[in-house]
């Protein structure tokens, strides 16, 4: 993996350019990673993901974890990675230990020995040479070594604990690590500027390729954060990669942004997804958007529609007019509507497709 | 009549042939996947398209519960709201009657349902059915007709056979576009020849388009099964198309094809799917069990769909019944199988193959030769030579 930083705002905001070793085209940054189940995309199946823009959509974000439902470490190195074991050799994935949908750090029982997570294998404690050893298999072209990441309403002595115990498994991690692919050194530090500050000191001294910044989604607000991410990206090096987890709205992201972040996750479009939602806020610029508060709507604003709401029972009309996704390409609300309100896979395929 | 049904080649009962329809020219024998709801579960119509689809099927009852046909119609019609540019074939909602028996009541009128979304009574005459579907639009639509269980004995098996001759003639009267949608009857009669008979030229003399042969496919015996379908295709007329409902297993397929029928549905290859088994030469494969855990070969290393040529029996294992991932690329997968099925038939019957292709089929699943005797009687009939896959058996008179 190379990155290279291409232009600077005035502030802390770049554009840059990631290139993966096994894909031509670089990716532009800022970028979204796309959530993956198992490394698929939730609902689109692979034969799918090239209707989606490229190369922009070529990140795709794993976690490691899905895979103890049934997939043991041995299996995936037989089959040659994870890449091959899922059929995208030209993807970039990017490895983290935690999604914020079903493998949700559970800092109580976290301990010095290993990062504990509630997933749907039940609650499970994991040891940084157990993380090494799934990593090792799957070789993704990017993972962040594992954190002790805990919410904004930890003690301090939590806290800080927290921190010492994920620059020593960054240690072991890399310690451990045989395995190609780029180091991303895990940074924490809770709600505190100083912690924050102290870690990214710390991280930022041993060799890794890039950064991933943990501990946000949990709960905290959004008016903390500009000052948390700020402290840690103005003691990181210019030139090395970014990665944030947890920002969720688009205003959210365009907060890391401005502190200077590179890659973030997107687990917002899964539960946007399920809940029937699709983005509409327009991309170029500012829009006028004539858009009228309906209460019936069902959540719907400006930057998006509830596509469960009656009123689109018969509408024809694609989500966005003018849109070259193949959701709005292919079908109309009132498809997608019924869809919805039958409870047909169909629909999530084509809602997931569309941010 | 809004079709052109054209044999292009034969093997004894067995034909191929181009099947024109206004949205679509379809090549027979041919298996119709089920989109219940206007939409085939996790696949979307570009999908289907590449796989090789023809016809879809979609469920009157259902779609006139939810969005209801009025919508349908004053978006454009199914094709239109699904964007499916293919053909479609709508069931009249009858086959609900025999699945959802416990709340139907069936009178000369029509059939009552208990509508499972609001509780509300729902009167399902052939008039209506027909208004249905003239709003629905397919290319093919089905005639109400008066399905019974094939496990069900004694005389309401001719009382529904009667009803469905009566009925046919409300369903005609009442089908507004003939030009557009073509109107198959429904051949009922249980496993009784002799009514079977009555029904077949009771509606071969209303001269329509095609002609289905129903009521089977649900619980009955293979060796009644397959006798039922023989004697309809021997009877139906050649120069129409001949649609046996609710098959199904591959095998079914193979032998129907051979006794003479030409199109097919079923929700299996993809309701099997969601549960995690998948369609391979061999027969299935239960991708669900252990022992799928750590085996890395593709599914079905024969077959050249996208899910075979890019994963790992163990990485589906990991998938199915756990993920809507799985059951997209499983049904993917079974799809691709099943139009697979339905091209080679075609092309084996008119490249002059036929009995080679049923041969072989049959070797690949019963390696052993232990070939089920209703199969062995179903191809004498079809007068295709089998010899070569059974393995020599034991006669009970030995």
């Amino acid at each position: 993996m190379k990155f290279a930083v291409k232009a600077w705002s005035n502030g802390r905001a770049r554009t840059g350019l990631l290139h993966l070793g096994n894909y031509p085209n670089p990716i532009e940054t800022p970028a979204l990673l796309l959530p993956t189940r198992k490394g698929l995309p939730y609902f689109i199946s692979p034969d799918l993901l090239p209707s989606l823009p490229s190369p922009d959509s070529h990140l795709l974000q794993v976690c490691p974890l899905h895979f103890l439902e049934g997939l043991s470490p041995k299996t995936i190195s037989k089959v040659g990675g994870l890449h091959q074991m899922v059929g995208l050799p030209e993807y970039g994935f990017a490895a983290v230990a935690r999604d914020s949908v079903q493998c949700l750090p559970e800092c109580n029982s976290t301990n010095k020995v290993g990062a504990s997570f509630e997933t749907p294998c039940g609650r499970l404690l994991i040891k940084p040479a157990d993380y090494v050893e799934m990593i090792s298999s799957m070789k993704p072209n990017i993972w962040a070594t594992l954190a002790d990441e805990v919410p904004a309403w930890v003690s301090d002595k939590r806290n800080k604990t927290s921190v010492d115990r994920t620059v020593r498994w960054l240690d072991e991690c890399i310690a451990l690590s045989s395995a190609g692919g780029a180091v991303f050194g895990s940074i924490v530090g809770g709600p505190s500027v100083e912690e924050r500050e102290r870690c990214t000191q710390e991280v930022a001294r041993r060799n890794v390729s890039g950064y991933w910044i943990g501990g946000f989604g949990l709960g905290e607000s959004m008016d903390e954060r500009p000052a948390l991410l700020n402290a840690v990206t103005a003691i990181l090096q210019e030139e090395k990669p970014r990665l944030v987890c947890g920002l969720g709205l688009p205003e959210e992201v365009l907060q890391g942004v401005a502190a200077g972040i590179d890659l973030f996750d997107s687990e917002y479009i899964y539960h946007l997804t399920l809940e029937g939602f699709a983005l509409t806020f327009p991309l170029g610029g500012v829009g006028v958007n004539v858009f009228s508060f309906d209460p019936n709507n069902l959540g719907s604003d400006r930057s998006k529609i509830n596509l469960r709401a009656t009123i689109y029972r018969k509408d024809t009309s694609p989500v966005v007019e003018n849109c070259s996704c193949y959701t709005c390409q292919n079908h109309t609300k009132a498809y997608i509507n019924h869809l919805l309100n039958v409870h047909e896979m169909l629909a999530q395929i084509l809602l997931e497709m569309r941010p | 009549m809004a079709l052109r049904f054209e044999v292009l080649g034969r093997f004894n009962r067995a034909r191929a042939a181009n099947l024109t329809l206004p949205h679509f020219l379809c090549q027979t024998p041919l298996f119709m996947p089920v989109g219940t709801q206007g939409t085939i579960k996790g696949l979307t119509t570009n999908q289907l398209e590449e796989i090789g689809c023809q016809i879809i099927l979609g469920n009157t009852y259902h779609l006139a519960l939810r969005p209801t046909s009025e919508l349908i119609d004053e978006l454009g019609g199914l094709h239109k709201f699904m964007n499916w540019p293919r053909a479609l074939l709508t069931d009249s909602g009858g086959f609900q009657m025999v699945s959802l028996l416990h709340l139907a009541d069936i009178t000369e009128k029509g059939v009552t349902f208990q509508s499972p979304v609001d509780g509300k009574p729902m009167l399902l005459t052939p008039e209506e059915s027909i208004q249905i579907q003239n709003r629905i639009g397919a290319d093919i639509i089905m005639a109400l007709d008066d399905v019974v269980k094939t496990t069900i004995t004694g005389p309401r098996i001719e009382e529904a056979m009667y009803r469905t001759l009566r009925w046919i003639d409300r369903c005609i009267a009442a089908h507004k576009r003939p030009n557009e949608q073509n109107l198959f009857g429904i051949v009922q009669g249980g496993l009784d020849p002799v009514l079977r008979d009555i029904c077949v030229r009771g509606l071969v003399d209303r001269n329509l388009p095609g002609y289905a042969i129903g009521g089977l496919a649900g619980g009955e015996d293979k060796d009644s099964f397959w006798r039922v379908v023989a004697q309809c295709t021997a009877a139906l007329p050649e120069d129409k198309p001949r649609y046996v409902m609710g098959v199904g297993y591959p095998l079914d397929i193979v032998v129907c094809s051979a006794l003479g029928a030409d199109m097919y549905d079923c929700v299996y290859p993809t309701r099997t799917a969601r549960f995690g088994t998948a369609l391979v030469t061999e027969g299935v494969l239960k991708l669900k069990h252990n022992v799928m855990a750590d085996d890395t070969r593709p599914i079905d290393p024969t077959c050249a769909c996208m899910v075979c040529k890019n994963y790992t029996r163990a990485y589906i294992h990991c998938l199915v019944t756990k993920d809507a991932m799985g059951s997209q690329l499983l049904s993917y997968h079974n799809l691709f199988y099943m139009m697979k099925l339905s091209r080679d038939l075609h092309s084996s019957i008119i490249e002059g193959r036929f009995p080679q292709f049923v041969c072989d089929f049959l070797r690949k699943m019963f390696p052993k030769g232990d070939v089920p005797e209703w199969v062995c009687n179903a191809m004498e009939v079809a007068g295709i030579d089998i010899s070569s896959c059974c393995a020599p058996f034991i006669s009970s008179q030995e």
